[in-house]
């Protein structure tokens, strides 16, 4: 039973994980960038979710409702800033500037907030029972919320006109433009998109596990990045196997083996996917022209 | 050319009228150097035992210092950094020629000021360094807290004895010296006692999900679940633990105090929790009222337990220096007969003090009882003394 309940928690993190990879995911599809401020795009919405609720006591569904409008507006700001001007430079400078706004992000809330951290009290009061063992409203909560919006994604990338553009400006944005697709509010609703998930991966997040500080964007980030490359970059339905793969793995290894462990574990999985599969589990592989 | 000698004159002579208070208060008052983190990650504890430390060097000054003469306090930031550390006691030492040295405050920088100070024998007594090391390098360096090991041993021998527990679970941080220090000691004693330790989970510093290890401590169904960690993690764990159906008590340490204060937690779920601390609050005892009653009246808040340390060590400090002066056979000053005396004098203290009744083990190490603290309607209060 307890490898029941260790899987379970596994499935918690590992949602959270998904919603952050598939961020990470589509920003790559669209703009080919590892987007390394994406982890402090859900700093900014625990920051922005924790005042809503104890600075303003505001209801929950507002307070999220604001913590996802803020965050998906600082995406289109920040690709708009400090992205867009690079769109032609070569890949290297966009992966340093995104680097160089995660540390902007960070240490602006260091300044803001202090790097002390802040306790946020979990929305979803109440657990239920399973066996001997009691899981948190959140635990579910967190697992229906990541399925349900993994399903509208992919509904919305493969249906929908914007999907459709999304899906053009990602396999050639210059024929997509010439095809009369507006790239850049395209690529602008992609940040959005991913920056709003991330909100919501930061709601989840901070009501499970409490803790808020300005750097706690990185680690997770990081994590939910082994999960999009895991799953294979680019890919919806990877980004979440992805996500699974490491929540999973990282409980068993907390549980099972040695919580010490648990980190390399997660980039021990990684390794041995970019050694074996390099485009992911399901990533489309494509082939380099001459 | 005249009104050019003429002024010349005249500052030489305002000069020298300049330069002889100085003198006159350097023959009056007696150096006592303070190193403390002012800013920086660790700024809470380090301001707390400074607030502590002027506030005793007033009060002494004011009853009448050491037989007239006045303690002047020279403080210096380390930053919790044990260069910065170094920097400040190398200041002290040489350009400010202190009689003796309170603190630093964390047990990191300690090591070092208490290791170079051994050579020139100068004494000193940190408040708040817990860490076992810090009083070996030599018999000049004593603290006012009890070490690691002697709460982790109270806390367990308190699960046994007052709480009547017959099983236990650990979970403890495995990157940090004094959260692994005090597992150890923990252990060790519930082996001693019979308490049955059944699970012993770790997690790193910057974990925030203990649901792994806590399923598998929630399988083994302890009465108790120790936690040696400082207050956010604490809170972590207790409400991820509470979430998960854990039904036993929780035991922390002197770590765990301030989680009432944590910005924004739901701190029902620390009801009923215990924790070893070095003083109650609410402690009858008169030398804590006054302590806590001046401490108030001149901060505006409740000293927590390091400014009861800090307090703890000049009061111990400056006894001392005073018990050298009045016995006159040393001239007090930075020569190593007058450090040898006020070395020998703080060994030589018994007195009642806001974190208990202190005298000195050959080590450095305080005599003295720890207190248990519990947490009842969202309040701190006395459960007893071990």
């Amino acid at each position: 039973m307890t490898l029941v309940y260790q899987i379970l928690n596994g499935v918690q993190i590992g949602a959270i994980y998904a919603l952050v990879a598939l961020g990470y995911s589509m920003v790559y599809g669209i703009v080919k960038l590892i987007n390394f401020a994406h982890g402090d795009i859900i700093m900014i919405g625990s920051y922005c979710m924790w005042f809503m609720i104890s600075r303003l006591s505001l209801s929950v569904p507002l307070s999220a409702l604001v913590t996802i409008t803020v965050c998906a507006l600082t995406g289109i700001l920040i690709e708009r800033i400090a992205y867009k001007p690079l769109r032609k430079s070569p890949r290297i400078s966009l992966l340093i500037t995104a680097i160089g706004i995660s540390l902007f992000l960070q240490n602006t809330a260091q300044l803001i907030f202090t790097s002390n951290p802040r306790m946020f009290t979990n929305i979803f009061s109440g657990v239920i029972q399973i066996g001997d063992r009691a899981f948190s409203y959140t635990t579910i909560v967190t697992i229906v919320t990541a399925a349900l919006i993994t399903i509208a994604l992919t509904q919305l990338v493969n249906k929908t006109k914007i999907g459709k553009a999304m899906r053009a400006v990602s396999e050639d944005n210059q024929v997509a433009q010439l095809m009369g697709i507006n790239v850049n509010n395209t690529i602008s609703f992609t940040f959005s998109l991913g920056s709003g998930l991330a909100a919501i991966a930061a709601i989840l997040y901070i009501s499970s596990y409490s803790r808020i500080q300005p750097t706690m964007g990185s680690m997770l980030g990081l994590k939910a990045f082994v999960a999009a490359v895991v799953g294979g970059i680019g890919s919806i339905p990877g980004a979440v196997i992805g996500g699974l793969i490491i929540g999973i793995a990282e409980s068993l290894t907390k549980g099972y083996i040695s919580s010490q462990l648990a980190d390399a574990v997660v980039f021990g999985i990684l390794i041995l996917v970019l050694l074996l599969k390099p485009s992911g589990l399901l990533g489309i592989k494509y082939t380099e022209k001459v | 050319m005249k009104i050019a000698r003429i002024s010349a004159m005249l500052l030489c002579v305002i000069m020298i009228l300049a330069s002889i208070p100085a003198c006159g208060d350097d023959a009056n008052t007696i150096k006592v150097g303070l190193i403390a983190p002012l800013t920086g990650n660790v700024a809470v504890y380090g301001n707390a035992v400074k607030e502590a430390t002027e506030l005793y060097t007033k009060q002494f000054n004011d009853a009448g210092g050491v037989n007239g003469k006045k303690i002047k306090l020279i403080i210096y930031d380390d930053k919790g950094d044990p260069t910065e550390a170094m920097n400040a006691y190398n200041k002290l030492v040489n350009s400010d020629k202190i009689v003796a040295l309170l603190g630093p405050v964390t047990s990191g920088p300690t090591f070092g000021v208490a290791q170079e100070s051994a050579n020139l024998n100068i004494p000193g007594i940190t408040g708040t360094a817990t860490h076992p090391d810090v009083t070996t390098y030599g018999d000049n360096y004593f603290r006012a807290c009890f070490e690691d090991p002697f709460q982790g041993g109270a806390i367990a021998e308190f699960a046994s004895d007052y709480l009547k527990a017959q099983s236990g679970a650990i979970i403890y941080n495995t990157s940090d010296s004094y959260s692994t220090g005090l597992k150890d000691s923990i252990a060790a004693k519930s082996k001693e006692l019979g308490l049955n330790i059944l699970a012993t989970e770790g997690y790193g510093t910057d974990d925030i999900d203990f649901n792994a290890q806590l399923t598998n401590i929630i399988a083994q169904n302890p009465d108790v679940l120790f936690i040696p960690d400082y207050y956010n993690n604490a809170y972590l764990i207790c409400s991820q633990a509470r979430d998960a159906g854990f039904e036993g008590t929780f035991l922390g340490v002197d770590g765990t105090d301030g989680v009432l204060e944590i910005d924004g937690a739901d701190v029902s779920v620390f009801e009923g929790l215990y924790f070893a601390n070095h003083y109650a609050a609410d402690d009858p005892s008169e030398v804590v009222q006054n302590f806590i009653t001046s401490y108030k009246d001149k901060y505006g808040s409740t000293p927590n337990a390091l400014a009861a340390l800090g307090y703890d060590a000049a009061v111990i400090l400056y006894n001392a220096i005073k018990a050298v002066d009045t016995a006159g056979t040393v001239e007090l000053g930075a020569t190593a007969e007058s450090y040898q005396a006020i070395i020998d004098a703080i060994a030589a203290t018994d007195m009642e003090c806001v974190t208990g009744h202190i005298t000195f083990d050959p080590n450095g190490n305080p005599i003295k009882d720890v207190s248990i603290i519990s947490i009842t309607n969202g309040a701190y209060s006395m459960a007893g003394k071990y």
